[in-house]
């Protein structure tokens, strides 16, 4: 049994535990970075592993006795979702365990009587609904390209993903930013100005219950951005350098743009996403059928 | 040290309550002059993700109440840091009528950073103050 286990898949399995550690080096890099932009001297990388022990040896205040759970919901299907992904599963499936991992994070924060957390709920949907299709019309273009959903197909490709997809991967950005809780779509969690919402999803969240949702989030952050690095998997290493490029990308929109409303978040997704999504596929269609 | 200690004395999220001048001397902190970002310091707006209370400023009787309820609200280990002479005396308001005159009769405080209004090397000393107490084991009250 143990010889049928190949090195790769000791490798996705390793990769799976590491993946909430990867993601808050990501972070610090991200807070650093976010500093330099505004020439301040920043914390130091570790600083987001710091916070997460710090919180962990907090006093929990639980208002709900559902909240815990379902912050550990949360952490558990972003950890699936990556999982699977490694693993290279369906990316449907991989989509939705994502989807299930926000929704117990909307769930967590209705189920309180502030009206912080109960509006930062509202508009955490809203950020799903302008997402999602999104996401699910990428994973119908790699199909087409493909021929399956099966992330572990993308890697018998001879030609990278983006070679065919260029415009998928352009509309990832705004997704990647909604996702990252970044500046212009930070609608539902108000990371940087806190003056109408608190802190949103996250208001009624404290000690461990916290942490866990920081880990969640971080998860989620090296999730997308693996999916990313897939649009090069023909060699990795340029997918990841392809990655970390885009994420260097929605640190700089963070720092340049104020914060948007939700409209103008879903009327960017559903309106420049979508279309670029379309038109990419339409393309890859004239091409066969001139070629025919 | 701990971990824990040191981890808590590196990531100390503030949340403030002001209502004077002190809390102008504060702002230097936030931005690119002096950064307190460097230490791990994020202002936060939700009391429940809180470790310091900074109370900036002159406590009026009505005021008191609702410092009251931010600190119950706080999750322990938590801090309280008071700036400038207000909280502390009462300041120029010392006779007032409806000003709290130590803020001590309300909530308990751990550093009180003098002047009128303190600087901000001033409040820069006691929060590395607090930052040391914290990494050699002070949990605060």
């Amino acid at each position: 049994m143990l010889e049928n286990i190949s090195l790769n898949t000791i490798f996705s399995i390793v990769l799976i535990f590491c993946a909430p550690i990867i993601g808050g080096f990501l972070m610090g890099i991200d807070r650093k970075l976010t500093a330099r932009m505004q020439s301040r001297m920043g914390p130091p990388i570790i600083q987001p592993f710091y916070d997460v022990i710090k919180l962990w040896g907090k006093e929990p205040f639980i208002s709900s006795t559902l909240q815990p759970i379902l912050a550990f919901c949360y952490f558990g299907f972003s950890l699936t979702s990556f999982a699977l992904l490694a693993l290279g599963q369906d990316l449907l499936l991989i989509i939705f365990t994502l989807g299930i991992a926000d929704s117990c994070l909307i769930i967590a924060s209705l189920n309180s009587k502030s009206p912080y957390s109960v509006l930062g709920g509202k508009r955490e949907l809203l950020s799903i609904m302008s997402y999602e299709p999104v996401l699910l019309l990428t994973a119908i273009s790699i199909y087409y390209v493909t021929g399956s959903f099966m992330v572990a197909r993308i890697f018998y490709l001879s030609y990278p993903l983006i070679s065919y997809l260029p415009l998928v991967f352009i509309a990832l950005i705004p997704v990647l930013v909604i996702d990252l809780k970044k500046s212009p779509y930070d609608v539902s969690a108000s990371g940087h100005a806190h003056q109408e919402l608190v802190r949103g999803v996250f208001t009624e969240f404290s000690g461990y219950s916290l942490a866990l949702i920081e880990l969640g989030h971080w998860t989620k952050v090296v999730m997308m951005l693996s999916l990313v690095s897939l649009f090069w998997a023909t060699n990795l290493i340029i997918g990841i350098c392809l990655a970390l490029v885009l994420f260097f990308i929605v640190l700089v929109i963070d720092n340049v743009y104020p914060r948007l409303d939700w409209k103008s978040m879903l009327k960017t997704t559903w309106s420049i996403g979508i279309i670029l999504i379309i038109a990419n596929i339409v393309g890859l269609i004239a091409r066969v059928v001139m070629h025919i | 040290m701990s971990v824990v200690g040191f981890s808590r004395a590196n990531s100390l999220w503030v949340v403030n309550y002001f209502n004077s001048c002190g809390f102008m001397e504060l702002l230097p902190w936030v931005g690119s002059g002096y950064d307190m970002e460097r230490f791990g310091i994020l202002p936060t707006a939700s009391a429940r993700h809180a470790d310091v209370l900074v109370v900036a400023g002159y406590i009026t009787l009505k005021g008191a109440k609702r410092v009251r309820r931010i600190y119950d609200q706080m999750p322990s280990p938590k801090y309280v840091l008071a700036l400038g002479s207000c909280p502390m005396t009462g300041g120029m308001y010392w006779d007032s009528y409806n000003t709290v005159k130590n803020i001590e009769e309300v909530l308990p405080v751990d550093v009180w950073v003098l002047g009128c209004p303190p600087k901000p090397e001033n409040i820069g000393h006691g929060i590395v103050m607090a930052m040391n107490a914290i990494k050699s084991g002070f949990k605060g009250h």
